[in-house]
């Protein structure tokens, strides 16, 4: 789905260059000569974590999104329209095109998170921090929320994704206590929030039985 | 019963490390080089041996596949391509292989890349999987530290390298055509066929796109041999291993590596615990990711899992994600949140899909709450069938698959709830 940015907002800051050439450099260098259109991703990528390492000196701190300076930045590094890069960085949902919070809440409530209750865990996101709608940021600048599609963790459902990490198998009281350690700033263990190791079963493996006694793990 | 021995993915739970040390042990890079010896020809023909169908979901013969890549210099550079853009509703195998077995992925890719004429792969995973990647990367970085990556990778003689690119959110980008649009920095907007990404693909060369679960299959298949794996599933068209993920009502949700057409039943009880409240609290189950209709519990009953059984059954194999549905599900609501799941993704290009996909979340919420006549219902299968086959790429299809076969199956209790909806707005 198209997102609606606005480049012009009073929010656009004026410059933006990225910190170093190396990584730029290198990134480039991943793909043929003259096929350098194809770092345009991992660019935006670059640029949105460099913003968000900023973003977080401020206050109310700010995460990680993409400028418009930023990718006009980038359309003259990669020697490409300036459109292209819009294009792209509007079309992926991935690449945040206004200010977000400092903790990033993607809940996934497609079908999978749906049955195990993924409305309880939007409902603790809801009450926990008062957010009631997609891109919407506490006034602190520590939460935003965004209702997502599936993000491929479908065993271990529900599950939200808090900027790069996954917090799986949750229920209502644990996403609470999730929001509430990040409001302090510490960031709970990631992965299944039930005990479980990663996709296996929670009661033990049903196979890989030699496997599971040399890690010293009881088969069901 | 699949059994331990048999079993490709030994760390498939993570309970080892994922370094090469440890894949080593497991039995990975063991004489790589022996296996590439043996030749294009050799590799290609035990993989046909083998009958391994694709495993991103539509089952194409992967020695087939492979086949039609060019024999001849073209003059421009052959690629494989890795598809890990792992988002469809109900699968989450290829993330397991990646965080925990990522070198069997990077040794299959040396050896189909071999096979194809290819100096280069790209693994496309989706962005969501940071971890992964993470680990993903570090795996290639010490392949290459190793020399199994590089010039004369793994002593083969053959010189190959590995790029790892994220994508950026777009379920789309699964599909074939558009992750190569993606990769080369555009929309994800799926392409025309023909030309065939094995005549004009990545940067308009020949390419071959392939499954991450297919290529990590490859190293074992050969060292075992294709008859090995062919020795396992109903029959020859539908062989081997399957790596399968259960989600939704079941006691104990779990991903598994089980022998191509096992019995759902055996599947859910023997793995995941049962069905929540007993076999008989069964109520449907989509059997192969959100894409692939929904099956009642009365075919569920001796459901065989594996391609053609569940084609037959008027649903698919797709990528084994099985989504459990028990008794207390409003599957009316389960199949319209695919709906939106369908419209959110839909990258507009096609009209069929881009408007149609809209259409049939917005009916299917009226459905939910029963606000619609009981034509509507027809016009919504008409409607979803106009869509089908209609459009560039199979979006268009996968979304209109779910909703056939809820009206397929669960026509009554649509018709009950716009029944019950009248009542009450009468009254």
């Amino acid at each position: 789905m198209k997102k609606k940015f606005d480049l012009n907002a009073p929010y656009q800051p004026k410059d933006f260059k990225f910190k170093g050439k190396k990584k730029v450099e290198e990134i480039i260098a991943r793909y043929p000569k003259g096929r350098q259109q194809s770092a345009v991703m991992p660019l935006l990528d670059l640029a949105q974590r460099e913003v968000g390492a900023d973003g977080l000196k401020l206050n109310p701190p700010v995460g990680g999104w993409i400028p418009r300076a930023a990718m006009d930045h980038i359309a003259e590094v990669l020697d490409m329209p300036a459109m292209r890069v819009y294009e792209v960085a509007s079309f992926y949902s991935m690449y945040n095109m206004e200010p977000v919070g400092k903790y990033l809440l993607q809940v996934c409530t497609t079908t999978p998170c749906w049955l195990c209750r993924s409305d309880d865990i939007m409902k603790a996101v809801k009450d926990t921090t008062g957010l009631s709608h997609n891109y919407e940021t506490t006034k602190d600048g520590y939460f935003t929320l965004i209702e997502v599609e599936c993000l491929g963790a479908c065993t271990n459902a529900p599950m939200v994704q808090i900027n790069d990490d996954f917090y799986e198998d949750l229920t209502y009281d644990r996403m609470v206590e999730i929001l509430k350690s990040l409001q302090n700033d510490e960031i709970p263990e990631k992965g299944p929030q039930n005990g479980r190791l990663n996709a296996m079963a929670k009661g033990g493996p049903t196979s890989l039985e030699e496997q599971a006694k040399k890690a010293g793990i009881s088969a069901a | 019963m699949l059994q331990d021995k048999d079993r490709i993915f030994t760390n498939l739970y993570g309970f080892e490390s994922f370094s090469l040390d440890a894949a080593k042990k497991r039995g990975d890079w063991d004489k790589t080089k022996d296996l590439i010896f043996k030749g294009k020809e050799w590799i290609i023909e035990e993989m046909k041996a083998s009958g391994l169908r694709g495993r991103g979901g539509a089952g194409f013969p992967t020695g087939m596949k492979w086949s039609f890549m060019p024999k001849e210099n073209t003059g421009k550079p052959h690629y494989l391509v890795i598809n890990a853009d792992e988002s469809e509703p109900g699968t989450c195998k290829d993330r397991e292989i990646m965080r925990h077995d990522p070198h069997k992925l990077i040794e299959g890719a040396l050896i189909a890349s071999f096979a194809m004429g290819a100096h280069h792969a790209y693994i496309y995973i989706r962005g969501e999987f940071y971890d992964e990647a993470s680990n993903l990367y570090k795996a290639i970085l010490e392949a290459r530290e190793a020399g199994l990556l590089g010039k004369n990778a793994a002593g083969s003689g053959w010189d190959f390298d590995i790029t790892l690119h994220r994508g950026g959110g777009a379920y789309i980008c699964g599909e074939e055509t558009a992750l190569l649009e993606s990769l080369e920095g555009k929309k994800g907007q799926p392409r025309n066929k023909p030309p065939f990404p094995a005549m004009a693909g990545l940067y308009s060369c020949p390419t071959t796109i392939n499954n991450v679960e297919t290529i990590a299959v490859v190293p074992t298949i050969l060292r075992r041999g294709g008859s090995w794996f062919a020795g396992f599933g109903g029959d020859e068209k539908n062989t081997g291993t399957k790596l399968f993920c259960i989600s939704g009502h079941v006691e104990q949700p779990c991903v598994v590596e089980e022998e191509m057409g096992i019995t759902l039943k055996e599947l859910l009880e023997k793995h995941a615990g049962g069905v929540r409240g007993g076999w008989d609290n069964l109520k449907a189950v989509i059997p192969g990711g959100s894409s692939t209709p929904m099956l009642p519990k009365a075919i569920c009953d001796t459901q065989i899992m594996d391609f053609d059984n569940l084609r037959s059954a008027g649903s698919g194999l797709g990528t084994a994600g099985v989504i459990v549905m028990d008794k207390s599900t409003d599957v009316i609501y389960a199949i319209a949140r695919l709906s939106h799941f369908y419209m959110h993704e839909s990258c507009g290009q096609c009209t069929p899909c881009r408007e149609g996909t809209g259409w049939l979340w917005r009916v299917m919420t009226r459905m939910v709450k029963g606000d619609a006549t009981i034509e509507e219902i027809d016009m919504l299968w008409d409607v979803s069938k106009e869509i089908e086959g209609h459009t560039i790429c199979a979006h268009g299809d996968a979304s209109a698959w779910p909703i056939q076969g809820l009206i397929r199956h669960f026509r009554p209790e649509m018709e009950a709830r716009i029944i019950e909806y009248r009542k009450q707005a009468a009254a």
